[in-house]
């Protein structure tokens, strides 16, 4: 069985870019905080920002919420990056590397997606995104 | 010329050194880019040292930036030296399938000037 512990605390807006520094710096703490080294931190960090900057660039806002993990084996995080923006019409596709809508490397999705242990998504298009990482202590 | 307080440039003869830190947001990474090239041209630097150990995380973002910012400095007739991106740093970098192989690196400061004077000759 898997708990998680989810407080107040760990809901985080996604409005601007100054929250993508909030972002990265509540991950960071949970990350400290669950005793992870520093490259798993850094790997969680790292997909964190490329996922909430996903949100802030193609749905404007968005939140994201933590949740910390604990099988009886082993400490994790849950990471949720949720919108209500235009959604992605073919979420294969969008992980695939250098696919973009956005004049960009594409690499955000797919780069994540190396970077935890698991990462799924669930959109639908006009009615928004979802987003979710999940990362285990090494 | 107004700097970022958080990252100083710094002139060492020719050369520039621009030492990164903190958890820069976006704008503050875009203001350290023309603020670095403007410095490039009103100087006439013929080296810039970019040390990064500061840095406890770069994102597809930040390594856009630097990518271009590197790009730019040559464009104005200077190389430019990467030097001291963390261990977690350089891993993630890797994962996240951002390849730093077109930048000049040096494993320190020290190292990165050498090499960039041994550009020159
Ligand atoms: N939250 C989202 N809402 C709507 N579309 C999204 C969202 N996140 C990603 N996408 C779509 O998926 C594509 C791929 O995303 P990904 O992050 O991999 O690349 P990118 O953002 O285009 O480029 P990069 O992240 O390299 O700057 C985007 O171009 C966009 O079309
Ligand atoms: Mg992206």
């Amino acid at each position: 069985m898997v708990l998680a512990i989810e407080s107040p605390e760990s809901v985080c807006s996604i409005d601007s870019e100054a929250s993508l520094v909030t972002v990265r710096a509540r991950v960071r703490a949970t990350a400290v905080d669950l005793g992870f080294g520093i490259v798993d931190q850094t790997k969680l960090v790292t997909a964190a920002s490329e996922l909430a900057r996903n949100v802030l660039r193609y749905a404007q806002r968005g939140r994201m919420i933590i949740e910390e993990l604990d099988n009886g084996d082993r400490r994790g995080v849950r990471v949720t990056f949720e919108d209500s923006g235009p959604g992605i019409a073919d979420v294969e596709l969008a992980l695939r590397d250098g696919y973009t809508t956005g004049d960009s490397l594409g690499i955000g999705l797919p780069g994540a997606k190396r970077l935890v242990d698991e990462l799924t998504i669930d959109s639908r298009p006009g009615q928004g995104t979802t987003v979710v990482i999940t990362a285990w202590d090494s | 010329m107004k700097l970022e307080d958080a990252t100083p440039i710094i002139q060492l003869g020719e050369h520039l050194l621009v030492s990164m830190q903190g958890d820069l947001d976006d704008r503050a990474v875009l203001q350290l880019e023309s603020d670095i090239t403007r410095s490039v041209s009103e100087t006439q630097a013929t080296g810039v040292l970019l040390e990064l150990s500061g840095l406890t995380i770069i994102d597809s973002f930040i390594a856009r930036v630097i990518a271009r910012l590197a790009g730019m400095i040559r464009l104005l007739g200077a190389e430019v030296v990467v030097v001291g991106i963390q261990p977690a740093v350089a891993i993630t970098l890797l994962e996240l399938g951002i390849g730093m192989q077109h930048l000049r690196t040096a494993l320190n400061a020290a190292d990165g000037m050498a090499l960039l004077h041994e550009i020159r000759e």
